[in-house]
C-alpha cells in the first residue's frame, strides 16, 4: 500500500501544472548544469542577463519573456525527459540550449518528431545542421567545421609539412580532425599527416601520448583536447620538449574556460580559436562586458556569450514571428539578423546555422596568465560553405 | 622507431603504473579485510587532490609540497575513519553489496560538495617545487617527477609489506584477510581493526590524489575517471593481493603506453580487454586466492520465499488496476515519466532475477539494456523494420550476446563474476562508441520513434505497462518454478546442489540469458520512448543505476526492485528537474535509506510485517 500511495503522490505531483501569468512568453532551456558547471555557470549568467535586458526594454512586444531552465544530467535520455516536461507541462513555445553534441542531436530529433522549435546553443557537431539537420532545429555556435576551417586557413600559412594530430576519441574529436585534414590538404597538397593519437576523453595518458607524437617527428601538431586533458598534455608535452620548435594549432584553447585554469602553464605561440574578452574593443562587446562585470563582479567566459546571444536570438525570433506557432517561428528564424556582443549575425535560411564567428589568434602568457594575442574576429560567413552548397548537405 | 623511444615509453608507463598502484593498493587492502566494495575510493582520491591543491598553492617549497600531500591525505583519512564509524560499521552484517550502495551515495555527495567548496572550474595546482624540470634519458627529456613516482611505487609497496609482515597490526590484517571470523573468535577487536584498515586505505587514495597535482587538473569528475580503472587493476591483480595490484598496475600501464604506439584508439577499452582475458584464464586474478565465504554473513535472513498469498495477489492486482488507470489523471509529461519509471522497473526486475534468485551479482547489466536498444535502433534504421519487430529483435540481440559472454562469466563467482560482466559491458560500450559508421558513435542513432498506434503518450504507457507486468509475472513465475528452485539451491549451497545433481553452469547460464533478454526488452522500450539511442545506455552509469534499484528495493526479496526502481527513478527525475545540486541530495538520500532500510524498502517492510505477525501469532514461528 505504501508503494502505491508514494507512487500516486509523486505522479500527482508531476501532473500539476505550475501557475503562470497570462502575458508570459515561456521558452524552455536545457543544459548540463550539474555535470558541466565550468561552462554552464557563466552560461546561465549570460542568459539571465539577456532576459532581464529584454524585459527591461519592454519584453516581447509587451509580453514578459520567461526562461524555464532544466538540467539534462549530461545524458541525451534525460534531456528528452526534460524537453517533454517543458513542452507538455510548462507549455513553452520553443526549446533552447544544450552543450553536448549528442544531447543536441537528440533534442533536434525530438523537435522534429514533436514539431517544436529548437534553438541549439553550444553543440558543435556538423550533423546538427547538415547530415541530421531538420526544419525545426537552428544552431547558434560556430560549428566544428567553422573552427576547423579557420584553423586550417592559418595552418596552411605555416611552412610545416608533417602534421600529427591529438584528439579525444569521440565524434567531436574525430570530425574535427577529419575536417581539418580535408581542408588543409585542399589548401596545401604537399602536407602529410604522419601520426594520430586518440586518447579517451578525460583519461589522456599524456606522457605516453606526448612521447608517441614526438616519435613521429612532426613539424606541427593539431590538438583537439580540452579541459583536464589539455592541462595534462600541455604539462607533459612542455616538460618533454614536444612543443619546442613546433607549430601547434589547437581547437578552442583560447576560450577562457580552457585557457584560464592553465595560468602560467599556458602554452605560448599556439594558434587557437577562442574568446579574448580582455582585448575586444567593439562598442557592442564593450557594452556587454561592462554590463556583465557590473552585474556579476566577474569577467565573462565564452559560455556567457553563448547564453546571452542565445536568448537574444530567441527573443528576436519571437519578436519577429507573427505568432508563437512553430511554423511562424521557423519562418521568422530563417535569415533573421540578431545583434550579439560579437557583432551582427544572421541565421542562414538554407541550413539554419548562424554566422556567429570566433576569434583566431595566438596564445601568450601575460602576468602569469594565458591570453590570446594578435587575434582577429572571423565571422562564420567567411568560412561556411555557400548556402546553396550547405543546403545539399541536408537530408 | 628507435630503442630510445621504447625505453622512455617504458619509463613513462612505470610512472603511470605507480600512480595507479598507489590508489589501487588502498582499495585492495580495504576489500581484503572488510569485504567492502568501496565505490567511494575515487571520491577520497578526489578529495585528497582538492585538499592538496589548496595546501600546495600556499606552501610552494620542496618540503611544503610533500607536507601538503601528507597533511591532505591525513585529513581525508580522518574523514574516512569517521565515515566508517558512522556509516559503514552499521552495514557489515547487511547484504554485501549494500556497502557498494552506501559508498556510491557518498561519491555522489562528494561530487557536488567539491563543487560547492572549490567552485566549478578545473583547478591546476603548482608543479612540485624542485622537481618540475626534465631529465634526459637517452637523449629524450623525461619529467623528473615521473622518476619520483617510479621510485614511490615500490617504496610504498615495500612499506606496506613491512607493515603487514613485521608488525602485530599487520599480522591481524593478514589474518582477517584470510579468515575474519576466526580472528574475531580469537578475541581481536575487529571493529577498530576495520576502522584502521579503512583509514589507511583512504589515506593511500588521498595521497595518490595529491600526487596528481603536478600532472593533472583537479576537477569534480576525477573520482569516476579513476575508480573503474583502479577496480580493474585490483581485480586483475587478485583481490586483497598487494603484489598482484602492483603487477597489474604495471601490466595495464605498460600495455597502454605501448598500445597507443601501435593502435592509438585502443586506450579506450584496453584495460577491460586485459581484465576479460585475465579473468577468463585465471578466475581469481593473477595472484588472488579463492574468496573465503564469510560464515557470519547471512544474506537472506528470511525463510524461503513464498509465492504471494491471496491478500498479496489482490493487492498486486489493485496496484496494477490503479497503474492502468493513471492516464485518467496524468498529462503527456506525467505519462512519459511513468513510462520511463516502468522501463526502469523492467530493467531492475531483470537484474534482480539474476542477483537475488540466481545469486549472480552483475556489474554489466547495462549491456543487456543497451544491446536491446541498439538492436532495435539498428533494425529500424538500417533494415527499416517496424517497432513490433524491433520489440523482439532487441531482446534477442541481448540474449545472443549474453549466451556468448555468459559462457565465460558463469565460470567465475562473486566479485570476479561481477567484474567480468563489467568488462564485457565495457567492451560492447566501446564498440558502440567507436564503430561510428554503424552505431553513429557518440552521436548515437536518432529517429527511432514508435509505430503510429503507439506514438501517443497513453498508448505507449499501456504498452510499457503490459510489458512490465509480463516481465514481473514471468520472473516471479520462474522464481517459483523448478528452474527457480535449482537456481536458489545453487545460490545457497553449491555443494549440496551439486550433490543432488544440479549442474551449476548450464542452469546459471540460462538465467543469465533470460535476464539479458528481459533487460533487452527494457532497452527497446527505452529507445522508442526517447526516439534515440546513445552509448551511455551501455555505460557503467546504467549498470550502477540497476544495482541501486535492486538494493534499494531489497536484495533479499523476489520483486522488491519494483519499489526500488519506482522510488529511485522518480527521485532522480524530480531532483534533476528541481534542484541545482541533485547529486548531493540524491547521494544523501541513498545513504539515509541504506541506514534506515538496510534490507531495502520492501525487505524492511516484510521484516516489520513478519515481526508483527510473530508477536501476534506464535504458531508462525514454526515456519521461519
Amino acid at each position: 500500500m505504501t508503494r502505491l500511495s508514494t507512487l500516486a503522490a509523486l505522479l500527482l505531483g508531476l501532473s500539476t501544472t505550475s501557475q503562470s501569468l497570462a502575458a508570459d512568453i515561456k521558452i524552455g532551456e536545457i543544459n548540463s548544469y550539474s555535470g558541466l558547471p565550468a561552462f554552464t555557470e557563466p552560461y546561465r549568467k549570460g542568459w539571465q542577463m539577456a532576459v532581464d535586458e529584454i524585459n527591461a526594454a519592454g519584453g516581447i512586444r509587451g509580453d514578459t519573456l520567461v526562461v524555464i531552465s532544466r538540467d539534462d544530467n549530461g545524458k541525451p535520455g534525460d534531456a528528452i525527459t526534460a524537453a517533454n516536461e517543458l513542452v507538455a507541462r510548462e507549455g513553452v513555445v520553443m526549446l533552447t540550449g544544450s552543450f553536448f553534441s549528442n544531447v543536441g542531436l537528440a533534442l533536434g530529433d525530438f523537435a522534429r518528431q514533436k514539431k517544436v522549435f529548437y534553438l541549439a546553443g553550444e553543440p558543435l557537431t556538423d550533423a546538427m545542421v547538415w547530415s541530421k539537420g531538420n526544419d525545426y532545429t537552428f544552431r547558434l555556435r560556430p560549428s566544428n567545421y567553422v573552427q576547423a576551417a579557420m584553423l586550417a586557413e592559418e595552418a596552411a600559412k605555416l611552412p610545416a609539412k608533417r602534421w600529427a594530430t591529438i584528439a579525444p576519441n569521440y565524434e567531436y574529436g574525430q570530425s574535427a580532425v577529419a575536417v581539418f585534414k580535408e581542408l588543409l590538404k585542399k589548401a596545401r597538397p604537399d602536407v602529410e599527416f604522419v601520426g594520430e593519437q586518440w586518447p579517451p576523453q578525460g583519461k589522456i595518458d599524456a606522457g605516453s601520448v606526448a612521447q608517441a607524437v614526438e616519435a613521429t617527428k612532426p613539424d606541427a601538431i593539431l590538438n583537439v583536447t580540452f579541459g583536464a586533458d589539455l592541462v595534462k598534455l600541455v604539462r607533459e608535452g612542455t616538460t618533454r620538449g614536444l612543443f619546442r620548435d613546433r607549430a601547434v594549432v589547437s581547437f578552442l584553447t583560447g576560450e577562457p574556460e580552457y585557457l584560464d585554469p592553465l595560468q602560467a602553464d599556458a602554452p605560448q605561440g599556439w594558434i587557437v580559436t577562442g574568446y579574448p574578452w580582455y582585448g575586444i574593443d567593439t562598442p557592442a562587446h564593450k557594452a556587454f562586458l561592462d554590463a556583465y562585470k557590473a552585474r556579476y563582479n566577474d569577467y565573462p567566459r565564452l559560455g556567457s556569450i553563448v547564453g546571452y546571444a542565445l536568448v537574444k536570438s530567441a527573443a528576436a525570433i519571437l519578436t519577429k514571428a507573427k505568432s508563437t506557432d512553430t511554423a511562424d517561428l521557423i519562418a521568422a528564424a530563417r535569415g533573421i539578423a540578431v545583434d550579439t556582443p560579437f557583432g551582427p549575425i544572421t541565421f542562414r535560411a538554407a541550413d539554419h546555422q548562424s554566422t556567429l564567428g570566433a576569434f583566431v589568434g595566438k596564445t601568450a602568457v601575460r602576468d602569469g596568465k594565458g591570453v590570446m594575442v594578435d587575434f582577429t574576429y572571423r565571422s562564420g560567413n567567411d568560412v561556411l560553405p555557400a548556402e546553396a552548397d550547405a543546403a545539399k548537405l541536408r537530408p | 622507431m628507435s630503442v630510445e623511444l621504447y625505453v622512455v615509453q617504458f619509463l613513462t608507463g612505470l610512472a603511470n603504473a605507480a600512480s595507479l598502484f598507489l590508489v589501487a593498493c588502498g582499495l585492495s587492502l580495504i576489500f581484503g579485510v572488510t569485504r567492502i566494495v568501496n565505490f567511494a575510493h575515487g571520491a577520497f582520491y578526489m578529495l585528497g587532490a582538492y585538499l592538496a591543491y589548496s595546501l600546495t598553492i600556499r606552501w610552494q617549497t620542496p618540503v611544503g609540497f610533500w607536507l601538503a600531500l601528507l597533511v591532505a591525505a591525513a585529513i581525508v583519512a580522518v574523514l574516512g575513519a569517521v565515515i566508517e564509524i558512522l556509516l559503514l560499521r552499521r552495514l557489515y552484517r547487511a547484504p554485501e553489496l549494500l556497502q557498494l550502495l552506501a559508498t556510491f551515495g557518498l561519491t555522489l555527495m562528494a561530487e557536488d560538495a567539491v563543487r560547492l567548496i572549490w567552485g566549478p572550474e578545473d583547478l591546476v595546482g603548482p608543479r612540485a617545487a624542485g622537481l618540475s624540470g626534465a631529465m634526459t634519458v637517452l637523449g629524450r627529456p623525461m619529467p623528473v617527477y615521473d622518476f619520483v613516482l617510479i621510485l614511490l611505487g615500490p617504496a610504498v609497496l615495500g612499506l606496506l609489506w613491512l607493515l603487514l609482515h613485521r608488525s602485530r597490526w599487520g599480522l591481524l590484517i593478514r589474518a582477517a584477510t584470510e579468515d575474519r571470523d576466526m580472528v574475531g573468535a580469537l578475541g581481536v577487536n575487529q571493529t577498530w581493526l576495520f576502522t584502521g584498515v579503512f583509514a589507511l586505505g583512504v589515506f593511500l587514495a588521498a595521497f595518490g590524489g595529491g600526487l596528481q597535482i603536478p600532472r593533472d587538473a583537479v576537477s569534480h569528475v576525477m573520482d569516476l575517471s579513476i575508480i573503474t580503472e583502479v577496480f580493474v587493476v585490483v581485480v586483475i591483480g587478485g583481490l586483497g593481493s598487494l603484489t598482484g595490484a602492483f603487477l597489474a598496475a604495471i601490466i595495464v600501464a605498460e600495455l597502454n603506453a605501448f598500445g597507443i604506439l601501435i593502435l592509438p584508439g585502443i586506450s579506450l577499452v584496453l584495460t577491460f580487454l586485459i581484465m576479460a582475458l585475465v579473468l577468463v584464464l585465471r578466475p581469481f586474478g593473477l595472484l588472488g586466492k579463492p574468496l573465503a565465504q564469510s560464515r557470519t554473513l547471512s544474506h537472506r535472513i528470511h525463510g524461503a520465499w513464498q509465492p504471494l498469498g491471496g491478500v498479496g495477489r489482490s493487492a498486486a492486482l489493485a496496484i496494477l488496476i490503479c497503474a492502468a488507470l493513471l492516464p485518467l489523471v496524468l498529462g503527456e509529461y506525467g505519462l512519459g515519466v511513468a513510462s520511463e519509471v516502468l522501463i526502469a522497473v523492467i530493467f531492475a526486475a531483470s537484474l534482480q532475477f539474476l542477483m537475488s534468485v540466481a545469486g549472480l551479482d552483475s556489474f554489466g547489466h547495462a549491456a543487456g539494456l543497451g544491446l536491446g536498444a541498439y538492436g532495435a535502433a539498428l533494425s529500424v534504421q538500417h533494415f527499416g523494420l517496424s517497432m513490433e519487430a524491433a520489440l523482439l529483435i532487441g531482446p534477442l540481440a541481448s540474449a545472443l550476446f549474453a549466451a556468448i559472454a555468459g559462457w565465460f562469466c558463469v565460470r567465475l563467482s562473486s566479485i570476479y563474476f561481477a567484474m567480468l560482466t563489467l568488462a564485457f559491458a565495457q567492451i560492447v560500450w566501446s564498440i558502440a562508441f567507436q564503430w561510428v559508421e554503424v552505431t553513429g558513435g557518440d552521436n548515437g542513432i536518432v529517429g527511432v520513434w514508435p509505430s503510429a498506434w503507439a506514438s501517443g503518450a497513453t498508448a505507449y504507457y499501456w504498452l510499457t505497462l503490459g510489458c512490465t507486468t509480463a516481465v514481473v509475472l514471468l520472473t516471479r513465475h520462474l522464481t517459483f518454478s523448478p528452474f527457480g528452485y535449482a537456481l536458489r539451491a545453487l545460490r545457497d549451497s553449491p555443494l549440496r546442489a551439486a550433490a543432488i545433481g544440479i549442474s551449476r553452469q548450464p542452469v546459471q547460464h540460462a538465467a543469465f540469458v533470460i535476464s539479458a533478454f528481459l533487460a533487452g526488452l527494457a532497452g527497446v522500450l527505452f529507445a522508442f520512448l526517447k526516439g534515440s539511442v546513445f552509448p551511455d545506455t551501455l555505460g557503467i552509469g546504467t549498470s550502477v543505476d540497476g544495482l541501486i534499484m535492486v538494493l534499494l528495493g531489497g536484495f533479499g526479496t523476489v520483486s522488491g526492485s519494483v519499489a526500488g526502481a519506482i522510488v529511485y527513478k522518480m527521485a532522480s527525475i524530480w531532483l534533476i528537474s528541481n534542484t541545482d545540486f541533485p547529486r548531493l541530495i540524491l547521494g544523501g538520500l541513498i545513504v539515509l535509506l541504506v541506514l534506515v532500510f538496510p534490507l531495502g524498502i520492501v525487505g524492511t517492510l516484510q521484516q516489520a510485517l513478519a515481526g508483527r505477525l510473530l508477536a501476534g501469532n506464535a504458531s508462525v514461528r514454526g515456519r521461519t
